[in-house]
């Protein structure tokens, strides 16, 4: 008999394995089909039409000439909409022959607006108004007793700006309607829950909606739902009898496709003369655009400082709505909180690096934290290269470490998967769960393969649609758990009967059997066996199915998944005090989440998290502009992504082993994203000897801040 | 009460495709005044349009009659007319490098060349480059350096690695890192592709 819990390191054929991507090759070679990429007979293209203002009333949308166009099939309009609320909002939308024919028709259509008065700034609390609800009050001990006693009082303001999620595959999606069944291929990132309630609003069954998504160009958070898009997408495709493809252009996709929520506003930190942290307190405001704003965890990571203040207040904005957006608000808290520490350390005139050690014992998860510190320590050079705040080499260039060190949850969400094993010794696993390039097409299998004790190429994994087995959204790191605890239990569970069935052809008990190395052998004798194929074909006729089922709680319970991770980031950066430019020398991160199934993938995920806040802390940020509400880089050439020559060298440690690997299963899509921002700004502080207040530190930034603090080259 | 009464079309944005609309311009002697007063002289001054016109393109070694209108793009010819979905839309305005494709051997923003503009010349997509049985060396490097995530902007991203080490052979990690700096990734996958593209370079090239 099969157990369903995680074998032993010396028994693992595939898990932890660097196998390669399953869809690598389809995807470099370009034959993989997103949902930007489906093309069906007859298709049409449709356009949307948005309001060019912040705040209006609409008065009047005219049609006549967008219909009237040669090749428009079909227009609609939002009629219930009487006001918009940000520019980019969806007011109408066409369906034409052409791509070329629909955005010309889509300008065609007239939209009259009684413009208002509107408000896009979102770091001034005088912004803060009855909209913006009560604020989020949280107070432990007496901060401002601890503040005022302890013997360095820090005092600071920091920001992190709006960001996108910029995802280069945009929102959107393929519909087309077969009988009474609607076909949805969209850009998601939940495949099985997408469609979930768009059947009352369109007109159509929801038993008869069927979802699939076998590659989509990177979601972030924000592509979870079907959206007004879904919906318009499928009342053309009703209204024309055609599929229609309905993808928005990039401008749209920066404005509405999601963003990140700021945080701006003044921190204080208390410590006492040995650097022990005694007070902290934050006054934050930010936005969500017209969507809701959360404080998130402050101070972060180190949750146990005794004496804490905190106040937390949204600014409501015309600007299109915030979305998840890997780890919420943790990038963020994570920067408020590790910034403002890192700079009253360096009024102590403490090393940065015993500072952390120092307080660790004040966060969740000391020993793990010492451990991933003094692991980036060691890879970066730091006790070699370490200096006190401001590089006093001579010349423009100054270098500087920083640090940072973040948590995430990442349980594994409840997910299914049928498992099947023919009688030719394959198996076949369905699950509606979706790869977001994170690698769930290829970790899947390895799971079934070391179950089963058989070859990555004997499972094939069919997954990417809701008519198979339910399987959560890929958020919140939670996939990996999810999909590997239903893998195992569906696999063990499937082995389990071709064992009963074998067991007394072999003379056994089913208890003295196990699988592996492509074979079904006695326990304790492993030279009696009978090869996979061969117990497979005393199926015959038949196969056996098996359901896996991850029920969160009860696969913690079995060991087989768990949550909450540490991970330590350090950077390592020279800044040009005449130009103001951030070059990143070096960045390192090591990262624990459990057991892993592919190291190799995992590395990836790290590197990417890398990348992605290096883009943040150098570039990113939603710009509008106050008197005209419009977002004014809404592209991709004035919102800049980090390119290749950006980043810098990247060094990634995985934990593994004794300590990491008996944990289970944790997801990793967050954590590594959220201390870059962090560790960047307290590397730029090092350097140039001042603090550059608000991300991203773009030259205009750094040498303002060099300016006020005199340091100016 | 309204500060003032506006009538409006569509979302606020210069648009390039607007200002080319209906007609287009071959040849390197046609100037945009010319393109923008079609007369008498405009067969000579190479105006065609509007509305379709045949156009002959030369794609991945294959012959493809098509009628469409000159303001179509290079990409959206490919994605929306012949299915070839390698080349991706993402930026839309040579910025990312998601739809690069090659032409006559030379690394191209499909999305800002127009279909008419390909004409006579020979164009390669990534689907031209190798397939999942018979990678080419660049694409094989991408897969085991995994320097791919949502792989969406891969393609350009090969393509353009592609033309680079076919002309760099054993070209250095930071001559990669300038050659290459004309695509963008949001995964984040640059680590990945140093490797590979530094692998693909030592062997000469694709």
């Amino acid at each position: 008999m099969a157990t369903v819990a995680w074998p032993a390191a010396e028994k693992r054929a595939h898990i932890g394995k660097r196998y390669d991507r399953a869809d690598g090759p389809a995807k470099a070679t370009g034959s993989a089909k997103y949902s930007y990429d489906i093309n069906r007979p007859g298709m049409l293209y449709a356009k949307v039409v948005t309001s060019p203002h912040a705040l209006a009333d609409i008065s009047g949308v005219d049609t006549k000439a967008a219909s009237a166009l040669k090749g428009v099939r079909a227009v609609w309009v939002d009629t219930d909409l009487k006001e918009v609320q940000y520019v980019g909002q969806i007011v109408a939308a066409v369906a034409a022959d052409t791509e070329e024919i629909a955005t010309e028709a889509a300008e065609l259509v007239k939209v009259t607006y009684a413009v208002k008065p509107h408000q896009v700034v979102d770091n001034d609390p005088k912004f803060v108004n009855a909209a913006s609800g009560a604020p989020a009050v949280r107070n432990v001990g007496n901060f401002d007793q601890a503040f005022g006693a302890a013997a360095v009082r820090h005092e600071g303001t920091y920001g992190v700006p709006v960001i996108t999620h910029c995802c280069l595959e945009p929102h959107g999606q393929v519909t087309e309607m077969q009988g009474d069944s609607l076909y949805i291929w969209p850009s998601t990132q939940n495949v099985t829950g997408y469609a979930n309630q768009l059947g009352a609003q369109v007109g159509v069954d929801q038993n008869k909606i069927v979802v699939e998504t076998q590659y989509m160009g990177g979601g972030f958070g924000s592509k979870f739902n079907f959206d007004k898009w879904g919906v318009i997408g499928a009342t053309l495709s009703k209204q024309t009898g055609k599929a229609v493809k309905l993808m928005l252009d990039r401008d749209l996709e920066q404005m509405i496709g999601g963003n990140r929520p700021s945080g701006f506003g003044k921190v204080k930190v208390g410590l006492d003369n040995t650097g022990k942290i005694t007070a902290f307190s934050a006054d934050i405001v930010g936005t969500g655009g017209v969507g809701g704003w959360n404080m998130g965890q402050l101070p972060y990571v180190f949750t146990k400082i005794p004496n804490i203040s905190i106040t937390g207040r949204r600014i409501v904005t015309n600007r299109g709505a915030q979305r998840a957006w890997r780890a919420p608000a943790h990038p963020q808290c994570c920067f408020l909180s590790q910034t403002a520490l890192a700079d009253a350390a360096a009024a102590l005139k403490m090393d940065e690096l015993d500072f952390f050690l120092k307080n660790l014992d004040l966060t969740d998860r000391e020993e793990v934290y010492k451990a991933e510190l003094l692991k980036c320590a060691d890879m970066i050079g730091y006790r070699k290269k370490a200096h006190a705040r401001g590089d006093a080499t001579r010349g423009p260039n100054k270098r500087g470490l920083g640090m940072a060190i973040h948590t995430w949850g990442g349980r594994g969400h409840p997910s299914q998967c049928d498992i099947t094993v023919h009688s030719d010794g394959t198996v076949e696993v369905k699950m509606g769960t979706q790869d977001l390039g994170t690698g769930t097409r290829t970790t899947v299998p390895q799971v079934i393969a070391e179950t089963l004790g058989i070859q990555m190429d004997q499972v094939k994994f069919l997954m990417g649609t809701n008519r198979y087995p339910p399987s959560g959204g890929s958020g919140g790191s939670t996939t990996i758990g999810g999909v590997s605890a239903a893998a195992r239990m569906g696999a063990t569970a499937a082995l389990n009967e071709l064992i009963d069935q074998l067991a007394p052809r072999m003379g056994l008990k089913p208890d003295q059997l196990e699988a592996s190395a492509g074979a079904i052998r006695q326990i304790g004798n492993p030279a009696y066996a009978v090869p996979w194929k061969t117990a497979c074909a005393l199926l015959g006729p038949n196969t056996i199915t098996k359901r896996g089922v991850c029920d969160p709680n009860a696969a913690q319970a079995a060991g087989l998944i768990n949550q909450q991770v540490g991970g330590a980031q350090m950077a390592d950066v020279s800044v040009d005090i005449e130009t103001g430019v951030v070059t990143i020398n070096e960045m390192v991160a090591v990262q624990d989440c459990g057991l892993i199934i592919n190291i190799k993938l995992a590395e990836s995920q790290v590197f990417g998290a890398l990348i992605m806040g290096i883009t943040s802390a150098l570039f990113e940020e939603a710009v509008y502009d106050a008197r005209t509400g419009q977002m004014l880089n809404a592209d991709m050439e004035f919102y800049r992504l980090a390119g290749i020559k950006d980043v810098g060298q990247l060094k990634v440690h995985m934990m593994t082993g004794k300590g990491y690997d008996e944990r289970g299963v944790i997801g990793l899509g967050e954590p590594p994203v959220i201390a870059p921002l962090a560790a960047i700004a307290n590397a730029v502080a090092n350097a140039i000897g001042v603090r550059v207040p608000d991300a991203p530190f773009t030259p205009d930034r750094v040498i303002t801040a060099l300016q006020k603090g005199g340091k100016l080259a | 009460m309204p500060e003032h009464e506006d009538t409006s079309q569509h979302a606020p944005g210069f648009s390039r495709r607007g200002f080319l609309r209906g007609i287009g311009v071959t040849g390197a002697a046609a100037s945009v005044v010319t393109a923008l007063k079609p007369d008498a002289n405009a067969a000579e001054a190479g105006i065609r349009g509007p509305g379709e016109v045949p156009v002959t393109l030369k794609i991945n070694g294959a012959t493809h009659k098509l009628n469409l209108e000159p303001r179509v793009t290079l990409l959206d010819a490919l994605r929306n007319r012949l299915d070839l979905t390698g080349c991706k839309k993402v930026c839309d305005r040579a910025t990312c490098g998601a739809c690069t494709c090659l032409v006559d051997g030379e690394p191209v923003y499909s999305c800002s060349m127009l279909a008419i503009e390909a004409e006579g010349r020979s164009v390669t997509t990534v689907e031209g480059l190798g397939t999942p049985k018979k990678m080419n060396a660049v694409q094989a490097a991408f897969v085991k350096h995994d320097a791919q995530q949502c792989g969406f902007c891969t393609p350009g991203f090969v393509t353009a690695a592609t033309a680079f080490v076919r002309k760099h052979p054993n070209a250095s990690i930071d001559e990669i890192r300038a050659g290459l700096g004309g695509n963008l990734c949001r995964c984040g996958t640059y680590a990945g592709m140093l490797l590979a593209v530094s692998d693909a370079a030592k062997k000469g090239g694709a």
